[in-house]
């Protein structure tokens, strides 16, 4: 059995788990401050303490996990939705012009770090969860494209490939109903790895004040607001960042242990 | 590792000696780095607290305490009709450059402060002046077009520090005054470092040499004290860390009043607010102990109106806005806004403005206002708020002192036009004698505290915390200053 897959999927259901919770039931109203009772180390009634407003941690991180899991999913749709179409119009035009000036455009969003792009667009379009999602989304894109581009380029060459086209088959259905299957693996593990990013760059955002913006829980702000207070009440430092450490963690091995599992190659060898 | 040993030996002994011969510098950090270094042309408090009372010096001066006493002008005598000052200034008094400080000098920066194209960010100090007379070099005599009950106030201020025709050109980049302490470097983003005025006219300070620095992030600046890289950090900005500092033998935190009345503003044309049974909402719905407690860890005094509490004129007018969520929510639905509303709420980097500001939202929420927060650096807080005015509500510490005048200009940022208060300025800007003055300002302190023009929050205090050595700090800050003149090492 794959230990990878088993404890990363623990970690990672854990957390979505806690942000679905989160929905109907927190332990604590976040919204309510109750500053007489700030900084109280865990106890009964504050399973992780309470943070310099008095507001339960708990429920912080649950809300908390509930912004970087939405941030993180939409930025990796929005990547995935443009991407891999990017990617297979570029396989199937291989040496065009067209595949030139995709991978091209690739080049050009991949030469600039990414957390640049992102602190870049959210500070001219101002900080908000949205323009968060649509920054992260946005250096995800070239991921995907060039990953299905990579990916799609030799089974063009396979003669399945070349038995549909002889049948008439038009390159964007080829694309569509015969090589987006064959991709389709790869792509679920890159998207767990970039799911992971997703959440750090979240985080990172919103660490320095580009994320979403307060009352909306977010790991990256409540890091950022305990820094002073690392000396004084370090739990309220320490839990956000054992939270993103092991969502990342978790998603992490997930990624690895998909890609062991998902991939014929390896899982042949094994047995 | 014996070749490290005596490495580590001869390094701690260089570090006592350095330690012992240090005794007439200091590090003194700051929060913000001033943008230029021309007092009498920028807005920046932060000029001041580098320069004033160590580079440059006015007609009068702000003591330690916050009174009026003498600067460059030793004595003055004014008419019967409170018309006429007539100002004796220091003789010997040279600037920096060697050049002579004298009644030209006077005259000519209190004429180019209040010139038309000037561009004193306090044009106002200057307004009632219609004439500078020179009446010999030792002499200068000062016209009012009306009795001013403050000018000599007015003339303590930072923006009203004497500056030379001949070296005025370059005194934002290269400041040259008649202090105590030169100017010798400026390096941007880091440091910025003074030297002893050899030929200073008044008493000799202490201290041989100074820089500031400027740390703005607060784990930063908690860092450069806690290492002992700074001597001293005037204004830290993390209050919650102050009784470590406290239990620090190493260390003393002195923490004083600031003339800093910290403010709920609120944009007083722009509808809801326009109605004053909102902003009185607003008032009721605020609970000033929790915002002190959870942005000031307990650090600040409560206000009712725009008053520094510590002035012997203070009114204290906090019955106006106790915390009442059910009158607040009342008054809300006999405004027509039983449902509530949403509005902005802008807020510059200060802790007092970042985390005061989650809290009032938090406590407007429970009364049904819903706000949308969104946080500015300065320059942007600068433009949108300030200049611009497109805001909701703000939250900025008005640290100008005795500054209720503002609320007397109908353009300024939180626009409160009030011709009745607009009169009583007049009255008091023209009267003398101090009982009416008390007077006339306690009734300025009630009108806007019942026009409930801005949610009045709380005196901003500030936090020195310095090494167990050092003495002389100003505990207090009547103005920004970090003034070195009686700064010095007890051994």
């Amino acid at each position: 059995m794959n230990r990878n897959l088993i404890i990363g999927t623990a970690l990672t259901v854990l957390f979505i788990a806690l942000a679905a919770l989160s929905f109907l039931w927190t332990p604590a109203d976040i919204e309510t401050l109750d500053i007489p009772n700030r900084l109280q180390t865990p106890n009964a009634t504050n399973w992780l303490g309470t943070d310099h407003f008095g507001r339960d941690i708990l429920s912080m991180i649950m809300m908390g996990a509930r912004t970087s899991i939405a941030v993180a999913l939409l930025a990796v749709g929005i990547g995935m939705a443009l991407g891999i179409p990017l990617g297979l119009l570029a396989a199937a035009r291989h040496g065009s012009f067209l595949d030139e000036l995709i991978m091209r455009g690739n080049d050009l969003v991949f030469a600039f770090p990414s957390l640049v792009i992102a602190i870049l667009i959210t500070a001219v379009f101002g900080a908000s969860a949205v323009n968060a999602i649509i920054a992260i989304g946005i250096f995800n894109i070239p991921v995907f494209a060039r990953l299905t581009r990579g990916a799609a380029l030799p089974l063009w060459e396979r003669d399945f490939i070349l038995t549909a086209r002889v049948c008439g088959k038009s390159a964007t259905r080829i694309s569509i109903e015969h090589i987006l299957p064959n991709i389709t693996n790869l792509m679920i593990v890159q998207g767990t790895i970039q799911f992971s990013l997703g959440i750090l760059a979240e985080a990172a955002l919103s660490y320095i004040g580009l994320g979403a913006q307060p009352p909306t829980a977010s790991w990256g702000r409540m890091l950022a607001d305990a820094q002073t207070l690392v000396s004084i009440a370090p739990h309220v430092a320490l839990v956000p960042g054992f939270a993103i450490l092991l969502m990342v963690l978790g998603l992490n091995l997930m990624g690895d242990g998909l890609r062991d599992w998902l991939d014929p190659r390896i899982r042949i060898a094994r047995t | 590792m014996h070749h490290f040993k005596t490495l580590a030996a001869s390094t701690a002994i260089v570090l006592c000696a350095s330690g012992a011969l240090a005794q007439d510098s200091i590090t003194v950090a700051i929060q913000l780095e001033p943008p230029n270094l021309d007092p009498t042309g920028g807005a920046a408090q932060a000029i001041d607290s580098v320069l004033y009372a160590n580079v440059f010096e006015g007609l009068t001066r702000f003591d330690a305490d916050g009174a009026i006493i003498r600067g460059l002008a030793q004595s003055w005598d004014i008419s019967d009709d409170g018309l006429v000052y007539t100002f004796n200034l220091a003789a010997g008094v040279t600037f920096h450059d060697g050049t002579t400080m004298d009644a030209e000098d006077v005259k000519f920066s209190l004429d180019r402060a209040r010139a038309e194209d000037s561009t004193n960010a306090q044009k106002g100090l200057f307004a009632g002046i219609t004439d500078v007379t020179v009446i010999d070099p030792l002499t200068v005599q000062v016209t009012l077009d009306q009795p001013n009950g403050s000018f000599l106030f007015n003339m303590a201020w930072g923006d009203a520090v004497i500056v030379a025709p001949e070296s005025i050109e370059n005194i934002a980049s290269n400041p040259i005054g008649t202090g105590p302490f030169t100017f010798t470097d400026w390096v941007q983003g880091d440091r910025l470092e003074l030297t002893r005025n050899p030929d200073y006219w008044g008493p000799a300070p202490a201290l041989e040499s100074a820089t500031f620095r400027f740390i703005s992030d607060p784990t930063a600046a908690f860092a450069a004290v806690m290492a002992e890289d700074v001597d001293a950090f005037v204004g830290f900005p993390a209050p919650e860390n102050l009784p470590q500092f406290e239990a620090d033998p190493r260390f003393q935190v002195l923490v004083g009043n600031t003339e800093g009345e910290t403010i709920l503003s609120t944009n007083n044309k722009m509808p809801p607010f326009d109605d004053i049974r909102v902003r009185k909402a607003l008032a009721h719905a605020i609970d000033r102990q929790a915002i002190i407690d959870g942005a000031m860890f307990g650090y600040g005094t409560p206000i009712g109106t725009h008053f520094a509490p510590h002035n012997p004129d203070y009114v204290d007018l906090l019955a106006n806005s106790q915390h009442d969520p059910d009158l607040a929510r009342s008054l809300l639905a006999e405004a027509g806004f039983a449902d509530g509303f949403t509005t902005t709420l802008k807020l510059p980097p200060p802790s007092y403005a970042r985390r005061g500001g989650e809290i009032i939202a938090s406590q407007l929420r429970a009364v049904g206002i819903e706000t949308e927060i969104t946080n500015l650096e300065w320059a942007q807080w600068i433009e949108e708020v300030f200049t611009n005015k497109d805001f909701g509500l703000s939250i900025v510490s008005h640290t100008e002192p005795m500054d209720i005048g503002i609320y007397a200009n109908p353009d300024y940022y939180f626009q409160y036009d009030n011709p009745e208060f607009q009169a009583l300025m007049e009255t008091l800007n023209a009267t003398t004698d101090p009982a009416m003055r008390s007077n006339l300002l306690a009734q300025a302190q009630a009108i806007i505290s019942e026009d409930y023009v801005n949610g009045y929050l709380f005196e901003l205090a500030v936090a020195t915390v310095a090494k167990a050595g050092l003495q002389g700090l100003w505990v207090n800050q009547p103005t920004a200053a970090v003034d070195l003149t009686g700064v010095s090492w007890s051994n």
